[in-house]
């Protein structure tokens, strides 16, 4: 199979997901699928354009960006490591429907920083084999790293019982 | 009247020899989580030589350790964990908040990080810095041999009388902190 290039692999995914949209910054390139067809780009990059490799998965809270129209946006880095490609794919969300399909499937890496973009988004994952709170505490009940969630928490940390002398 | 002893015998009381040997044989159970460790293991290291001070024998069960040395930002997840191992220490125990982020959490005033480990458990001596250097730590070493010496008893009564009390005041979390007094949390 010959080298391909990035050209290639964007202009495949813009002819075949209509609303996908290719933006570039400083020759790192991005391309924002419509939600509905994350799943599909993703298999097709993974299956027939060689990205093997995972690299994070992460989300953007854009609650009260400038000209926001949706809350996060979900960003997948992947690397092409027989072609040396990277490629940074994102997706918009918005609530109430957070859920969007596992790629575990597709990257076992996935199921960890699936699990982490749970714990801090709140993203929900349709299909991930062990969908639990991988940095916080499991008594947790918010997710941390959303743009409404208050820098110094809700009281969360003062929910333990200070031990005296007597208590042993 | 004075009492006849032989020589090489001395008279002193119970409290005072107790305090004689636990002041000179501190074994610190070193809880480092953080760049405060670095500074931890350079005291015990030969160049700072903690062993001067006979708080050398550095013990990572808490079964064998009578000194729990907090070096480093706990975080709340950790809490449980530093509790427990708190517990497990047997009497009499010590506890030094060593660096800013253990005794007050430092620049870390987020949602994870503990706003000091004085809110949950008693600490004897606080070390200021950020890390503290070696020196410093030696000095809160020797201060809290000053104060077993004062204070100790063979039997521990200075334990008992101990009121939790917090040396450091509460901050105010913006916009939460009225919720938690009102709900009668324990800050």
């Amino acid at each position: 199979m010959d080298a391909v290039g990035l050209d290639q692999v964007t202009d495949a995914l813009l002819r075949r997901f209509a609303g996908a949209r290719r933006s570039e910054f400083r020759q790192e390139v991005r391309v924002c699928v419509p939600r509905a067809s994350l799943y599909d780009a993703l298999y097709l990059l993974q299956q027939e354009w060689g990205f093997d490799l995972l690299v994070d998965i992460t989300c953007v809270d854009y609650l009260h960006y400038r000209g926001a129209t949706e809350r996060f946006g979900l960003v997948y880095l992947l690397c092409n490591t027989r072609d040396n490609l990277r490629l940074t794919v994102r997706a918009m969300l918005s609530e109430p429907d957070l859920t969007v399909p596992t790629v575990t499937s597709l990257w076992e890496a996935a199921n960890w920083l699936e699990r982490e973009v749970f714990d801090m988004f709140g993203i929900h994952f349709a299909g991930h084999p062990d969908l639990r709170r991988i940095l916080l505490p499991p008594e947790f009940t918010a997710h941390p790293l959303r743009k409404d969630y208050p820098l110094q928490g809700r009281g969360e940390r003062h929910n333990f019982t200070p031990l005296a002398r007597e208590d042993g | 009247m004075a009492l006849e002893t032989p020589d090489q015998v001395l008279v002193t009381r119970l409290d005072a020899l107790a305090n004689w040997c636990r002041t000179h044989s501190l074994w610190p159970m070193p809880f480092a989580t953080a760049c405060c460790g670095i500074e931890l293991m350079a005291t015990g290291a030969s160049r700072h030589d903690l062993a001067r001070f006979g708080a050398e024998a550095m013990r990572f069960s808490p079964r064998q350790s009578d000194l729990m040395i907090v070096a480093g930002r706990v975080v709340m997840k950790m809490l449980p964990v530093l509790q427990r191992i708190w517990q497990q220490m047997s009497e009499p125990k010590w506890c030094i908040s060593m660096g800013a982020c253990a005794s007050t959490g430092g620049v870390f005033d987020t949602y994870a990080v503990v706003q000091g480990i004085d809110r949950f458990l008693p600490v004897d001596m606080y070390v200021p810095g950020c890390p503290p250097r070696p020196e410093q730590l030696i000095q809160a070493i020797l201060d809290l041999q000053d104060k077993i010496t004062r204070e100790g008893t063979v039997a521990g009564r200075e334990f008992e009388r101990r009121a939790p009390v917090r040396a450091l005041q509460e901050l105010p979390i913006l916009g939460q902190t009225s919720a938690i007094r009102a709900r009668g949390v324990r800050a």
